[in-house]
């Protein structure tokens, strides 16, 4: 269909020596089809391999003393972060647990599932959309840092505006090595 | 019966120009690929669902692996004046030459007192992996760490050159302990610099 033709007009007649002229169409559609696959490959590459950000705001180191906001116990659960990819969460404060600590993976079905759940609960109870779950995260020193980006990214799935980082305290590090998530 | 003849035409569409086109397209995207420099630290990125681009200029990148630190930052000015800065700072001569290198060093991870060695090194023997020790992040006594020191000479150097301020990114290992990314954070919070972003690669909703 595509040709590239050089025989030249079908030779003309006349002149003695008549050269036989074989016709030279070439098929270019491979050649197109071959510049576009190449095409779409560095269009795609260029943008695919710069890396993905992901913001952080942490609070001001100093005012953490005075920043112990007495935010509700009922909205807020605390998830801990322990080794072998697992965590630990439970609503309320460490003195006062509100549900049994429960053990979870991440992903989907793991801590997805129960905050999103949690999410609705909260919600419900306050009737007001804006007061919604708090989540404190805290990382033990037995997590690792895909850990920590696993779970600010189910934040931003679950799209809970209320987290924090912040730092695990030694009850609930008993907690941890008690259900055996601090190796 | 007679046939019908159907009279039939060529169907045959010149292509060289479509080709031609197609060559200049692929010409264009090749050369606006941006050549990747060599790590010396290579690092594997936790995935995550984000799909926000991280800005190219004014951004400094700290990469956290093997419980090492490396800081990079783009701009040939700008790493100019953090060098002169960084010299100021810890009382070190650097000569233009060696200045000059240190401006086409993109990652590097070194304490102040082996800079020097790392600049004369050429680009292949610098980027050997376990070469570089990474920046310290302890304090000395009363005196800030050396990664700290960086830090804030480059926010300083980019707000005086491009009157910005500097974002910080950090580009961890999945495999990273807590801890070490701690200290940085720390180091960052006590400089006020409370925004940054984690540097991710992609990945579904559903994985």
């Amino acid at each position: 269909m595509a040709e590239l033709d050089t025989s030249g007009g079908g030779g003309k007649k006349g002149g003695k020596v008549r050269t036989k002229k074989m016709s030279t169409r070439v098929d270019l559609t491979a050649m197109v089809d071959l510049a576009f696959l190449l095409i779409t490959f560095f269009m795609l590459t260029t943008t695919l391999a710069k890396p993905q950000a992901m913001d952080i705001a942490m609070p001001d180191k100093d005012k953490d003393e005075q920043q112990e906001l007495t935010i509700a116990d009922t909205r807020t659960i605390n998830i801990l972060l322990g080794s072998g990819n697992k965590l630990e969460w439970y609503m309320g404060s460490v003195d006062k647990q509100l549900t049994p600590p429960e053990i979870q993976g991440f992903g989907k079905n793991g801590i997805r599932k129960a905050l999103i759940e949690k999410s609705k609960e909260v919600v419900g109870r306050t009737g007001d959309p804006k007061k919604g779950l708090i989540v404190l995260i805290k990382p033990s020193e037995k997590s690792n840092y895909r850990n920590l980006v696993d779970i600010l990214d189910e934040m931003k799935i679950t799209n809970i505006q209320q987290y924090g980082i912040s730092e695990i305290s030694a009850p609930e590090i008993e907690l941890l090595k008690r259900d055996g998530l601090f190796k | 019966m007679p046939r019908i003849k159907i009279g039939r035409k060529s169907t045959a569409i010149d292509m060289t120009a479509m080709c031609d086109v197609a060559f200049l397209l692929l010409t264009f995207f090749i050369l606006t690929a941006t050549a990747r420099q060599p790590e010396p630290l290579p690092v594997d990125t936790p995935a995550s669902t984000v799909k926000i681009k991280l800005p190219d200029t004014d951004i400094a990148t700290l990469t956290i692996g093997q419980g090492k630190v490396f800081f990079g930052i783009p701009g040939q000015d700008i790493r100019r004046s953090l060098i002169d800065k960084m010299g100021e700072a810890y009382g070190i001569q650097f000569t233009e030459e060696e200045k000059k290198r240190f401006t086409v060093m993109e990652s590097f991870g070194v304490p102040m007192g082996n800079l020097k060695q790392i600049i004369a090194m050429k680009g292949e023997e610098r980027n050997k992996a376990g070469l570089q020790p990474g920046i310290p992040t302890d304090s000395v006594g009363v005196r800030a760490s050396e990664l700290h020191q960086w830090i804030y000479q480059a926010r300083v150097a980019t707000k005086e050159l491009h009157n910005v301020d500097m974002r910080v990114s950090i580009k961890g290992d999945s495999k990273e302990r807590y801890p070490e990314i701690q200290k940085v954070i720390s180091i960052l919070q006590d400089q006020n610099v409370n925004k940054f972003s984690l540097i991710t690669s992609l990945r579904g909703e559903d994985n």
